[in-house]
């Protein structure tokens, strides 16, 4: 590994960037999120700063049931993100449509159009779960970074 | 200088849903607005009519995050009517309590957007900390802290016991406190003020002309409150003002918003103190109808209206909702218009806009551009080809 890549690799894993993206939520879901961000639940302790442009983040937080007239504007924001990625689905309705599942204008869970790293379920998600979810989501990294360095 | 042309959204940090706006720029001034809607359509409407009475309310909860009580509230008021179902005192006060405290909840989170709007950071995490004592009651009497589910046909699914009682006023005291500093903030915190005095104006007679509802109304010196022109619940019964306020800009709006929550804590104090005893719930038969009813619930963001057909099954033939920020929504283009594009956000998040709420039955063409007016029958005809041609079936 060369040492620009090893520098990139700790400062992601020390302090990921994400962007919220909201698919077409009922809002429980995305002010959920912004709770995990405010004093009480403070995500921000484990380094996580909320960006507002897909081409600064490396994690994607997405809540709710992907409608159809998001479906394009969705992969397209998700393209825009500089590799290596995550998404996380927040809620039942971004893992598989949840209540809205079968509507006409929904086209289900999230994992329709693009890959999702993490399923937080919950109807909303409480901020314990978002919170929980970005703490596996880096220990996995660290873990992952660890056998590549070595190979 | 020539004009130029900036969409809005549907992705943009400061809009937490998805939305958009083009904004027509002269240079740093607005000249011109259209809103497009329809990012956040999922078809509930249609989805109510697939469903039994019961799980609809599970179903309507979900419209919205922030006001799913308002929903569910009116929904369930529509059917009572139908059903002549009577719902006792107790389960009535319980449903105002879990009212007054969602308008809470909602009004500290739309100051803390708005100071986020502002770049106010320090007022947006404050008010969000103490949000978290509204959503503790509201989980401790639900439950859960979004969707409390407390609604069910014929009254109210969980019961207070005494020490919830005393715990949710201990603290509202608190709350009541950490408010009144912010009343203190919001009408004399020099950067408030400069972002806020007028702009995004919206006289009283447009507000009319728009048909604005609730706090952007109310900011424009129309007095109207469904909670007292036409009281539902036990309002009638409880002691509150109607919060107005003339300067008719983003600071009124302001204004409104925390005065009116200060009356929701003296509403809060004055039901619990005087909970009527009895059940909290009766029976209501699985058949309702046939019928039609329409009822107006003041929901935190404005009058909020459900329309219930019934044919005698237990699937209601037609739900209609009609929620406060579409009402709202034709607004916007009149304030933004003149405004700097600076003030644009600020100026959008004043009326507390909602998507998820108004975006179930909007129709637009966006093709050709056109704005068709379909009949009933007409709409629906068109919707199942349009469907059809995309490879959707109904069954
Ligand atoms: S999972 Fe529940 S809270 Fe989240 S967007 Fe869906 S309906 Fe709303």
């Amino acid at each position: 590994m060369k040492l620009k890549d090893k520098i990139i690799l700790w400062s992601r894993l020390k302090s990921p960037w994400i962007i919220h993206f909201n698919t077409g939520a009922c809002n429980g879901c995305d002010i959920e999120i912004v709770d995990a961000l405010t004093p009480k639940y403070d995500i921000e302790r484990f380094g996580i700063v909320l960006k507002g442009t897909p081409r600064h983040a490396d994690v994607m937080i997405v809540s709710g049931p992907l409608t159809r007239q998001q479906a394009k504007r969705f992969k397209r924001i998700y393209d825009q993100m500089p590799n290596p990625k995550f998404v996380l689905a927040v809620g039942t309705c971004a893992c598989s449509g949840g209540v809205f599942d079968g509507c006409y204008s929904v086209v289900g869970g999230i994992d329709k159009v693009i890959p999702v790293s993490a399923y937080i379920p919950g109807c909303p998600a409480r901020p314990e779960a978002i919170i929980d979810a970005v703490v596996k989501l880096i220990t996995e990294l660290e873990k992952n970074s660890k056998t590549v360095s070595k190979r | 200088m020539s004009k130029i042309q900036i969409p809005l959204g549907p992705q943009h940090p400061a809009l937490k849903e998805p939305e958009n706006f083009m904004l027509v720029l002269d240079g740093e001034q607005i000249v011109d607005a259209t809103v497009n809607l329809g990012y956040n359509h999922r078809g509930v409407e249609k989805a109510a009519e697939n469903r039994n009475y019961i799980q609809d309310i599970y179903l309507i909860e979900r419209i919205c995050g922030i006001c799913s009580h308002s929903h569910v509230s009116c929904y369930i008021n529509a059917v009572e009517e139908i059903a002549k179902a009577e719902v006792p005192q107790r389960a009535k006060a319980i449903r105002t309590l879990v009212a007054e405290l969602e308008r809470v909840h909602s009004h500290l989170l739309w100051l803390g957007v708005a100071a986020f709007e502002l770049g106010y950071d320090t007022l947006f995490m404050y008010t969000w900390r103490d949000r978290e004592q509204v959503l503790d009651c509201l989980e401790m009497i639900s439950g859960n802290r979004v969707h409390y589910g407390i609604n069910t046909i014929g009254g109210v699914r969980r019961d207070i016991t005494k020490e919830q009682a005393e715990e949710i006023l201990k603290k509202i005291k608190f709350l009541h406190e950490r408010t009144s500093y912010y009343v203190g903030v919001v009408t004399e915190e020099p950067t408030f003020l400069a972002r806020t005095q007028n702009v995004g104006k919206l006289p009283k007679d447009v507000a009319l002309e728009l048909n604005a509802v609730g706090p952007t109304a109310r900011a424009s010196g129309v007095d109207i409150d469904v909670r007292r022109d036409e009281p539902y619940f036990i309002y009638d019964q409880l002691d509150f003002k109607v919060i107005t306020h003339n300067t008719e800009d983003v600071f009124g709006r302001a204004v409104v918003r925390v005065l009116e929550t200060i009356e929701s804590y003296k509403m809060i104090e004055q039901i619990l103190k005087n909970l009527p005893e009895g059940p909290i719930s009766v029976k209501v038969p699985w058949k309702i109808g046939p019928g039609e009813a329409v009822f107006r619930y003041e929901a935190p963001r404005g009058e909020d209206i459900h329309y219930v057909k019934a044919n005698g099954t237990e699937y209601p033939e037609r739900v209609k909702v009609r929620a406060p920020t579409l009402a709202n929504f034709q607004s916007i283009p009149y304030c933004l218009k003149n405004g700097y594009l600076a003030d644009a956000i600020i100026t959008i998040a004043a009326i507390d806009p909602c998507m998820s709420c108004t975006d179930r039955a909007v129709v637009y063409d966006y093709k050709t551009g056109k704005k068709e007016v379909f009949d009933w029958e007409g709409l629906r005809k068109y919707s199942i080809e349009f469907y059809k041609k995309k490879g959707v079936s109904f069954k």
